[in-house]
């Protein structure tokens, strides 16, 4: 799958996980950059990626994802 | 969003196929929510009424929350204050509870303690719980937060941890009633999948099967009659399927204590049992009757033709939707009729037709007549002294459902599969007749309102049809017949019963001579909307009378499309071929049948004058060409496939 079109699919997901318009996407952001990208919010992010892009992730995939690019890198992988 | 494919999952369940689908414009009208002040209650409730997923619940119950705390006004959502206490992580789930509270009409305030602090809250009398003196208090424990251990056929051990089980409960109970006083909501044990013998975990005693087994038992009795409350988490696992219910991975990463693609159907089911406990349950079921209660149409198909009878596939999907009325009313619900028929032809299967389950006397108020149904649903509440909010609307036809939600957002109007095996499960997934308890007099309540239902005449109708139908986004395509067509036009010709101006039957040659004939003017009508493509839905056919005359030998329209104003819109497009023929009057003809009372009025509502009247109730109509101008309808006209005079000539001369 094309990486740009990954992005822009997560800019959506983000969207409405976050409930917020102006979040940025790039490889390099993380959860310290975003209100509210606290554990539960995580996990709600995890779900809705896996149901968007029709995949499953292992927990330890899940465990290891430090930032975005790597969520991209693990999409890309997968689907 | 679609399921996932790698977990697909029971569609009805996981994503409340009840519902309607969540519209294109939710993230803006939540935003627009989310910017007002006022009273917002209505607008929310009408947001939580369609079928949201988790994200959309979350950022709703942020709106609801942002609202109460700007002081805004929830009504007419009536408050409740829930305190749950969880062994697992609920802040998933919380937010969509309260989302799916505001879709029953509740306003749901959560109190939350800490996670794992079952216990401590229930019994400190100044807890965090006990000192916010909630309405209710449910415990959402799963198996894994009670004291189960296995005593492998050991009948006295397995006994004592049922009763341990037991106890530790009714100490929660009393622990609440002496600090807080609220009602309790127990859940029943959803058993995890892994057994340990395979069968005979079952049977053989100190299992965790056969413990959690007892226990459910043993909850459900202790509940009972105590003004307490049970939520039958265990029959909600098992009705989805125990392996799609525990999702072991997603509780080892975030003690979330179900498949999280449940959540929206476990808060849904919390939120019914809360706005039972509120009375807001509904009372009434309306029942549409043709391909509702029978498979087929009355008035088309005939006594004989309608299924409805033991050992037709079709017909045994319909009478178990009556089985299901019949049981509704036997524990109290009220039963009610509204379909677009002639009420003598739509009581006629009621009263004859000897596989019919449902009969007259079952039902409180039948309204067969050809107004909207809106205003027939508003007329059933009033003869039954109910508000629109008791009432369920059950209706095969897209069109219906939308026209009742949108002119009366009160009543409660289940989405319906293609399928009508079905329907009586889609109806009960839906959950709108949620009890918390069982009176005797719930027995003789369907009787009671059936008593003082006063037969009443529709006056008023319900306003704003003509903005509904405008937003259907309708086509109609005119064309004359032709070999595509040909099968469907024969068939409609010789089934139509109920709109059909003269009833003349004919074959296929003798449609194919009309079709072939250039002195015939014919017409095949088709309808798309936004639900869908009706297909073909009217015919005409016009001969030459004499001179300069019209003979409108065939008129005949599918009662799916009544009411959408399709025949003022098969005369403009007849107008227009006549001006173009050089015609200057239309004949019409009304040949008396006992089926086609619908239409006796079709020509002068039309702006036909009447000229002849027989005493077989034969009348005779006309219209000058010139200026007649009947009123258009909102929809996309499409007119294809007419030669002009000059092709016509240049073809057949």
């Amino acid at each position: 799958m094309d990486e740009s079109l990954i992005y822009t699919r997560l800019g959506e997901i983000f969207q409405d996980v976050f409930d917020e318009e102006s979040i940025k996407m790039t490889s390099g952001l993380s959860a310290k950059d975003v209100e509210g990208w606290d554990s539960l919010t995580h996990i709600r992010l995890i779900l809705t990626v896996e149901k968007a892009f029709k995949i499953k992730f292992s927990t330890s995939e899940i465990a290891r994802l430090q930032n975005v690019g790597d969520l991209v890198s693990l999409i890309q992988a997968r689907a | 969003m679609e399921a996932c494919d790698n977990f697909p999952m029971n569609p009805l369940y996981a994503e409340l196929q009840w519902l309607p689908r969540t519209p294109e414009d939710f993230s803006a009208r939540l935003k627009i929510l989310g910017n007002s002040t006022g009273c917002l209650g209505r607008e929310i409730q009408a947001l939580a009424l369609h079928a949201l997923d988790l994200n959309q619940l979350t950022k709703l119950a942020k709106v609801i929350g942002k609202a109460r705390l700007n002081g805004g006004a929830l009504d007419p959502l009536v408050p409740f204050r829930l305190a749950v206490l969880s062994n697992s992580t609920i802040d998933l789930i919380v937010p969509a509870m309260v989302a799916s509270a505001a879709r029953h009409g509740i306003a749901l305030d959560v109190i939350q303690p800490s996670y794992d602090q079952v216990a401590q809250e229930a019994l400190t009398p100044d807890s965090q719980v006990n000192s916010s003196k909630p309405d209710a208090v449910l415990f959402a424990l799963d198996y894994r937060a009670l004291p189960f251990k296995l005593s492998l056929g050991d009948a006295e051990s397995s006994s004592a941890t049922i009763q341990g089980v037991i106890g530790y409960l009714q100490t929660l109970r009393y622990g609440i009633k002496t600090n807080s006083n609220a009602v309790c909501i127990f859940q029943t044990i959803a058993a995890p999948v892994e057994s340990l013998f395979g069968s005979l975990d079952r049977a053989l005693p100190g299992t965790l099967r056969a413990m959690i087994d007892g226990v459910n038992r043993e909850m459900a009795e202790f509940v009972a009659g105590s003004g307490d409350v049970l939520f039958d988490v265990a029959s909600l696992a098992e009705t989805v399927g125990l392996a799609d219910w525990h999702d072991p991975q997603i509780w080892n990463m975030a003690k979330v204590p179900f498949s999280d693609q449940l959540i929206p159907l476990y808060a849904d089911h919390v939120a019914r049992t809360v706005a039972a406990m509120r009375g807001k349950s509904r009372k009434a079921l309306v029942l549409d009757l043709d391909n509702t209660v029978w498979g087929g149409v009355i008035g088309d198909d005939g006594l004989d033709g309608i299924k409805v009878a033991q050992g037709d596939a079709v017909g045994e999907a319909h009478l178990a939707i009556q089985r299901l009325a019949l049981d509704l009313r036997q524990r109290g619900i009220v039963l009610a009729v509204s379909s677009k028929n002639t009420d003598e032809v739509a009581r006629e299967p009621f009263q004859k037709h000897p596989e019919m389950l449902l009969k007259l006397e079952h039902i409180a108020v039948f309204q067969a007549n050809w107004n909207d149904k809106a205003t027939n649903i508003q007329a059933i509440a009033e003869e039954l002294s109910l508000g629109a909010d008791a009432m369920v609307f059950l209706d095969d036809n897209p069109v219906e459902r939308g026209l009742v939600r949108k002119l009366l957002p009160q009543v409660a109007v289940p989405e319906l599969p293609d399928e009508p095996a079905y329907y009586a499960r889609t109806l009960v997934a839906g959950g709108y007749f949620e009890a918390v308890a069982f009176a005797n007099e719930d027995l003789k309540r369907a009787d009671f309102y059936q008593d003082n239902a006063r037969r009443t005449n529709l006056q008023k109708t319900v306003g704003g049809v003509d903005a509904y139908l405008a937003s259907l986004d309708m086509t109609i395509t005119f064309q004359p017949f032709d070999a595509t067509g040909r099968a469907r036009i024969v068939q409609l010709i010789n089934k139509s019963n109920q709109y059909n101006l003269t009833t003349r039957r004919y074959t296929d040659p003798e449609v194919t001579e009309a079709e072939s004939d250039p002195t015939v003017f014919t017409l095949q009508v088709r309808l798309a909307d936004i639900f869908g493509d009706n297909g073909m839905i009217s015919v005409a056919i016009c001969r030459p009378g004499q001179t300069g005359e019209w003979e409108i030998d065939t008129w005949l329209m599918s009662c799916r499309v009544l009411g959408r104003k399709v025949e003022n819109m098969v005369l403009r497009e007849t107008l227009k071929h006549a001006r173009e023929a050089g015609i200057h009057k239309l004949i019409g003809t009304y040949l008396p049948t006992e089926r086609n009372k619908l239409v006796v009025d079709h020509y002068a509502k039309l702006g036909f004058t009447r000229v002849a009247e027989e005493e077989s109730g034969l009348t005779r109509w006309e219209l000058v060409v010139g200026d007649a101008d009947p009123e258009i309808a909102p929809m996309n006209v499409v007119s294809q496939g007419f030669v002009t005079d000059r092709e016509k000539s240049f073809v057949w001369t």
